[in-house]
């Protein structure tokens, strides 16, 4: 037949002679572990149609340390600063999470100011994440000051995370029945400020990157997420609102004291690469306005800033005259406290989706089995679904815009 | 919220009478002991029942039970994001049993489901692709079985020699060290230092 390009195959087994061009097979590479549009150590093995994803296979668990392992076998507070090592991009928002589940079982209230402090901190997480995910997305998409004009900002957040706790990342600030230390009033009025100026450095992004042609010439339109996709591949976070659904736990099953704050939630509407990019910075933008409510609160409440009992450290001038004092907090630092047995799961709206740590405690000092869902684990399962029929350029920005972090996927 | 989870447990039980074991509200979250049997009858049940919605699947795991014939309880964490609760369903499963795969229902359970079958070693009937997900490629074991060391079996280095990696069984350089920081009276499990003497008969040296 004229210009039928199907093989033939004659009686003796023969087939036509194929050119070069028509001798082509799909082209498998891989993508990673040492990309750097890869965040972290993930190998995508994709098997490519021309530049056409026709297959991606995600190899995870490079970064694999055992934490669910380990946690067995210490106490509930030593266990506390491997949050810090899951998503190391917002490290306070996973303690917060450990903390909740401890505090449920064990029925601890926490007191006001803690719980103010909380959420101040962890919207600044909140803020961290999205400076780092929004700027390096779109370095992987071409652009290169953004990271430069974010990262000067998480520097000065880590500063107050350093001025909190002594530390820049790995905080363990966030205890059961509290935080660790209180804030030093300075420290309140020196983030209320930054909180007035932040908005100043997102308005430059926002005008580098919003309506930068290059930018939504690589974002708009990819990896579109729908609401059914949503359900089956059990999305969260800013991958469920930029489909327009405003699900946000701090609003649906409020946590700590977020009911009272006043703060809306960002929706997108396509779904696709660059909503997802617009929901970020608004996130950030209400995130900064809780972040000054927050910080007008603790203007006036004072206080205790964590429940004291036997979860919690005894204060330093009673252990100076107190035996008892000094009992406990030799015991709770050495053996630990017992958390009573029973099983929960607590969540909350970590920067990157639902954080989760279902906790089953059999009433000794350690727990009997910890784990934990981590919202990026579910997002990148679904890279073989989303990325099918796109460029190979555009795996980049998906990977970018879905927000993974290795540190909580291996765990 | 506990008693609209009490109810949607009986509703959840009138509906599927042979699924449900039993149904639980502590700290409130519901969870229900399910039949291993009628486990996927059950999970499209709440996926598509109006009233129950749980269309989003937000873990499944498992938990270590050795002193139990059946060892396992694997555990399934369901979110109603339109109904806005959530349900636990808890499954007792014995070493040689398959359970289930429920990545039709939900496919986001292909990953969760892999993760199980690398810490726990359950196996899952029906899944498309069950490799190991975390752990290295070659890996033995099932890390998450409590009677798997801490330290593993095998550990790994760069040989300056042979210049590649090289897998050796571990060599400890001191032991492993459990504390114990149960208190005696507590009922520690272990003859005290110098209490070997108490049963010696006085006389007898």
């Amino acid at each position: 037949m004229d210009g039928d390009i199907r093989k033939n195959t004659y009686d003796d087994g023969s087939t036509d002679f194929e050119t070069g061009e028509q001798r082509i097979r799909n082209f498998n590479i891989n993508f990673g572990p040492q990309h750097p549009a890869a965040h972290g150590v993930l190998r995508l093995v994709l098997e490519l149609d021309g530049e056409i994803v026709e297959r991606c296979d995600p190899h995870i668990g490079l970064l694999h340390r055992g934490t669910e392992k380990l946690m067995e076998s210490r106490t509930y507070l030593q266990n506390l600063p491997y949050f810090d090592r899951l998503d190391y991009v917002a490290p306070m928002n996973q303690e917060h999470a450990w903390c909740l589940a401890i505090e449920r079982l064990t029925g601890t209230e926490v007191p006001r100011r803690a719980s103010l402090i909380r959420v101040l901190y962890s919207e600044i997480g909140r803020v961290l994440n999205h400076l780092l995910n929004v700027t390096t997305q779109a370095m992987d998409v071409g652009a290169l000051t953004p990271p430069l004009w974010g990262f000067e900002e998480r520097e000065k957040l880590m500063v107050f995370y350093e001025r909190a706790c002594g530390a820049r990342l790995h905080a363990a600030y966030f205890r059961p029945g509290g935080v660790h230390v209180d804030l030093p009033d300075q420290l309140v009025e020196d983030i209320d400020q930054w909180a007035v100026e932040f908005p100043k450095v997102l308005d430059d992004i926002d005008g580098l990157l919003t309506e930068n042609r290059i930018f939504k010439q690589r974002n708009a339109d990819i990896g579109i997420v729908t609401e059914a996709d949503i359900q089956k591949w059990g999305y969260s976070g800013v991958m469920v609102r930029g489909s327009g659904l405003a699900w946000d736990l701090r609003r649906a099953q409020p946590y700590e004291c977020y009911d009272e704050f006043d703060f809306q939630i960002p929706v997108g509407k396509n779904g696709d690469c660059y909503d997802r990019y617009l929901c970020r910075m608004e996130e950030m933008r209400q995130s900064t306005s809780i972040i000054r409510q927050a910080c007008a609160k603790l203007r006036v409440e004072k206080g205790d800033v964590l429940a004291r009992g036997k979860i919690t450290p005894p204060k330093r001038g009673d252990m100076k005259t107190s035996m008892e004092a000094l009992i406990h907090h030799f015991k709770l630092y050495t053996e630990g406290f017992h958390v009573p047995a029973g099983e929960v799961y607590a969540a909350v709206e970590a920067p990157k989706g639902e954080f989760g740590v279902y906790l089953v405690a059999d009433g000794t000092n350690k727990p009997y089995r910890a784990k934990i869902r981590a919202p990026g684990f579910l997002h990148l399962q679904s890279m073989d679904y989303i990325c099918k029929g796109h460029q190979l350029a555009d795996v980049s920005a998906i990977i970018g815009t879905m927000d993974v972090v290795f540190g909580e996927i291996d765990r | 919220m506990s008693e609209a989870l009490q109810e949607l447990a009986a509703f959840i039980g009138l509906k599927q009478p042979d699924a449900v074991q039993s149904s639980a509200v502590a700290f409130d979250e519901l969870t229900l002991v399910v039949n291993l049997a009628n486990l996927e009858a059950l999970v499209e049940f709440l996926r598509d029942d109006p009233a129950c919605r749980f269309s989003s699947l937000v873990d499944i795991t498992a938990i270590d039970h050795p002193e139990r014939a059946a060892r396992f309880d694997v555990v399934y964490h369901f979110l109603s994001m339109y109904r806005n609760h959530r349900i636990r369903l808890k499954v007792a499963v014995r070493e040689d049993d398959m359970v289930p795969s429920i990545h039709e229902l939900h496919p986001s359970a292909n990953w969760f489901e892999r993760e199980v079958f690398d810490m726990f070693g359950i196996l899952f009937s029906g899944h498309p692709d069950l490799r190991r997900i975390l752990t290295d490629y070659g890996f033995r074991g099932y890390p998450l079985r409590k009677d798997f060391p801490t330290t593993g079996y095998t550990e790994v280095r760069y040989d300056e020699a042979l210049k590649r990696v090289v897998y050796e069984p571990v060599k400890l350089v001191q032991e492993y060290r459990q504390f114990d920081f149960m208190s005696p009276w507590e009922g520690a499990e272990y003859i005290l230092p110098g209490d070997q003497k108490a049963d010696a008969k006085p006389g007898a040296k």
